[in-house]
């Protein structure tokens, strides 16, 4: 399953569409790293409003492409998780291990994007 | 009520082990949150029915007495797990995983009940009750 990669400005959006199986997960992780590097992109969105569940399998997944991602600069933010999924995670134990930036919705998710990099470009250039 | 016997050999099969889970707790009243607690905890008992028991199989089906739920029971001839009380408690992984499976699916569910033995296997069986 080719899951599509989009570029928006300076980042990137992926929506986890439907249940991926580990393999899948693992090279969606590949991809989106390769897409980070060939594009230069300083941030990325993950959206995973279509999600029905977020096992810990996934969200050490989620976890780490975010902590790598964000190592190679692009600032990482996961959207859309269902309520359901997000009280879940926490009674399955996750809160320990969680340290994802996260926003209710992709448009959320944009904005606190694009104000990260306009006070980072801000910097730059004072 | 109605019973199925499936295989949880593959990651594929756990996605379709799921998703048979997520139906019949839909089918029998579970809310969305119940669903979500239900599904998850088959995701992680499924995986490490494949990761560390070399494959086994599942038995979901709805059950009633003066109250409704929904049993799933795991079996697999795997290796068993040596230390089961350290394994329960969370955070103990031989794997370098993060541990909360096994004590995840125990929070998410009503009832949870565990037999393994060393060479010959583990079984998990997890109820949920309707509220
Ligand atoms: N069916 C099984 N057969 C043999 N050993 C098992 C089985 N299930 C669990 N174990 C053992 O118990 C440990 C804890 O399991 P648990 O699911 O809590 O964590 P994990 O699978 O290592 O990591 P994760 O957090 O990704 O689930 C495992 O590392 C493994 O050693
Ligand atoms: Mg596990």
């Amino acid at each position: 399953m080719e899951i599509p990669i989009l570029k928006i400005e300076d980042f990137l959006i992926v929506s986890f569409q439907t249940e991926l199986s580990d393999d899948e997960i693992d090279k969606l992780r590949e991809d989106i790293l390769d897409k980070i590097k060939e594009t230069n992109a300083r941030g990325l969105i993950i959206d995973i409003t279509a999600l029905k569940i977020v096992d810990s399998f996934m969200a050490r997944s989620l976890s780490s492409i975010a902590t790598t991602a964000t190592l190679l600069g692009a600032k990482t933010v996961v959207v859309g998780m269902q309520p359901a999924v997000a009280l879940t995670l926490v009674e399955l134990g996750l809160r320990i291990k969680w340290n994802i930036q996260t926003a209710l919705n992709l448009e959320r998710g944009i904005n606190l994007l694009r104000e990260a990099l306009k006070s980072e470009k801000d910097v730059v250039y004072e | 009520m109605s019973e199925d016997k499936l295989p949880v050999k593959n990651e594929s099969d756990i996605i379709s082990v799921r998703s048979f889970g997520r139906n019949l707790a839909a089918n029998a009243g579970f809310g969305i949150v119940d669903q979500c607690r239900i599904t998850t905890a088959i995701s992680e008992l499924a995986r490490n029915a494949v990761v560390h028991g070399g494959g086994g199989s599942v038995t979901i089906k709805t059950i009633q007495n003066d109250k409704k739920g929904i049993e799933i029971i795991f079996r697999d001839e795997g290796p068993g797990i040596v230390n089961l009380e350290l394994a329960l408690k969370g955070g103990y992984s031989t794997v370098g995983g993060l541990g909360i499976g096994l004590s995840g699916a125990k929070r998410l569910m009503d009832e949870f009940q565990i037999t393994s033995s060393a060479g010959k296997g583990t079984t998990v069986i997890i109820r949920k009750w309707l509220k």
